[in-house]
């Protein structure tokens, strides 16, 4: 099986079709360690990347006032269980320009192998990115991933992105990602994480509101089981007039699992407001009842639960 | 002669020194409607959540026949396999969990728009919506009425189902138990508002842990209004020695 076929074939594991590759509407990249396996681009969109010895390097951009209608799949991953993959990408979402992506970072079989990826993301004033990212690290717990971010967002733009990695194992996961926020500007940041065994996780997530009105939301939904290990820092600083801002953390602790949720708030002018809530515990005793009392087995009731909160 | 669906007998639960039911004793019958009047600190909800088998209420003396079972000893979820179940004064949120799952609970195949048409709420607006903080305090009521509905209990015990609820909608609460009654089901029915007691078979007031008054549902409200109590002299429920 060539290294493209197999990482195709785990594009379910993200919720992707394996078809898509073959779809001449849709953009994509398919990256194996450092090289390129394949790529497509459509009207409005410019790819501009190439493989070196140590990374993929490259940009994409998305042109001043194109609106791409199909989804730009983003598949980084590595088929063998050992191995290493650096990404360093810049993306551009120019002026009034609208693009959703779809990010797959798929491995499969890793068994000690690493992916880092360092990522600038500018996004001009009045446009919109939706970058949603799903991990499958197979089911060993051998990977480290580090992927760091920082992003622009310009007067009146926006940025939704959302982290999933909800099957198989994490391994060891650091993720940090800087997000600064111009006038009337908007970034949403969710991340959903279940981890196992003895995964370790370190998530950053830091917005700074520096434009007036700008809004930000930080949102962690993290399950933790048996040996896990997690530390979520969810920071938010507002510096402008009516720049509001939430973080809002989650985490189900079960097991021998240990979990720490850190949200910080900053305010730095008189009419802005940040406000944040976070809850670490075990599931909580009277959604689990109101389950029960409906005939599910605590097991049972615990799953959908759990399921419920990493949607 | 028809049997009783749940006897308790002598019901007693304490924390520390006080006792929340002091030796109570309630029978309930197949398809009968019964409501239960009581101030607040009488131990309505500790009753429903003995009954449930709610965590922390382990009762201290008596039992609970339940078609032949002590309710008592059995887990949660085996007492609600055996068609027990307890609409919650405040109902629990979700996050994530959809109105139609709710309303499926382990029974995927079951369609959950008439049960929502039942409590009022129109099922193309909230089937997919979730039950969670986005709900308002009277439609997380009604989804809860329509969660027990269509498990189709033996029994279910309604803690308050009135509240949060607003005056017109009344009679969607009244339906839902007349429903319950129609389904083949017993309701034990916990609630301050004397209409909805009204539409009983049957009705107990609780006073300091123990059934004080018990018979038919007009005698036990005007009883509630505003007769003596001979057992706390009006400190707990309120009225005052005649």
């Amino acid at each position: 099986m060539s290294e493209l076929e197999a990482l195709t074939r785990v594009l379910p594991m993200v919720g992707a079709e394996s078809t898509i590759l073959d779809d001449e509407r849709i953009a994509h990249v398919v990256g194996h360690g450092h090289q390129i396996l394949s790529r497509r681009t459509v009207p409005g969109l410019q790819l501009d990347l190439e493989e070196t010895a140590e990374a993929i390097v490259g940009k994409m951009t998305v042109q001043a006032g194109a609106t791409i209608e199909q989804p730009i799949h983003l598949c980084f991953g590595l088929a063998h269980p050992t191995g290493s993959q650096r990404i360093q990408i810049d993306v551009s979402v120019e002026e009034e320009a609208t693009a959703r992506v779809l990010s797959h970072c798929l491995f499969p079989a890793a068994t000690a192998a690493e992916h880092r990826m360092q990522a600038t993301i500018n996004i001009g004033p009045g446009a919109s990115l939706t970058y949603t990212e799903g991990h499958y690290h197979g089911p060993h717990g051998g990977m480290l991933v580090i992927p760091h971010a920082t992003v622009k967002i310009g007067k009146g733009a926006r940025y939704f992105s959302d982290f999933s990695l909800l099957s198989g194992s994490v391994g060891s996961l650091d993720i940090d990602y800087l997000v600064e926020v111009e006038e009337d500007g908007i970034a949403e940041l969710t991340a959903k994480i279940f981890a196992h065994k003895t995964d370790r996780i370190a998530l950053k997530e830091t917005v700074m509101l520096r434009g007036e009105r700008s809004r930000g939301l930080i949102k962690t939904r993290v399950v933790l089981e048996d040996n896990a290990r997690a530390e979520i820092i969810g920071i938010t600083e507002a510096h402008a007039k009516g720049a509001r801002g939430h973080v809002d953390c989650m985490e189900i602790v079960q097991g021998q699992a240990h979990a720490s949720a850190i949200p910080i708030v900053r305010v730095f002018h008189p009419e802005a407001k940040v406000t944040h809530e976070a809850a670490i515990g075990s599931v909580d005793k009277k959604e689990l009842e109101t389950l029960m009392a409906r005939g599910l087995t605590p097991e049972q009731a615990v799953e959908m639960i759990v399921s419920g909160i990493l949607r | 002669m028809t049997l009783p669906l749940l006897e308790i007998r002598n019901l007693t639960f304490a924390v520390g020194d006080q006792k929340i039911l002091d030796r109570l004793c309630l029978t309930i019958y197949p398809r009968e409607i019964h409501a239960l009047l009581g101030a607040n600190g009488s131990g309505k909800t500790t009753l429903a959540y003995l009954l449930m088998g709610c965590e922390g209420y382990v009762p201290t003396a008596g039992t609970a026949m339940f078609q032949g079972a002590d309710l008592l000893l059995l887990q949660m979820y085996e007492r609600a396999k055996l068609g027990v179940t307890l609409a919650w004064q405040e109902p629990a949120r979700f996050e994530g969990i959809t109105v139609r799952e709710y309303l499926t609970l382990g029974r995927s195949e079951s369609d959950p728009k008439p049960v929502l048409v039942q409590v009022g709420l129109d099922p193309d607006r909230y089937l997919n919506r979730r039950v969670d903080k986005a709900l308002s305090g009277g439609e997380r009521h009604r989804i809860e009425l329509a969660s027990v509905l269509s498990m189709k209990p033996t029994l279910a015990i309604l803690d308050e189902p009135g509240a949060g609820i607003d005056m017109l909608s009344t009679s969607h609460i009244i339906s839902v138990i007349r429903m319950l009654k129609e389904n083949g089901g017993a309701v034990l029915l916990i609630t301050h508002q004397e209409e909805v007691a009204a539409i009983a078979d049957s009705a107990s007031q609780l006073c300091n842990g123990r059934i004080i008054c018990s018979g038919d549902p007009t005698h036990v409200i005007e009883h509630f209004r505003g007769r003596t109590c001979v057992r706390c002299d009006g400190e707990v429920c309120g009225y005052v020695r005649a």
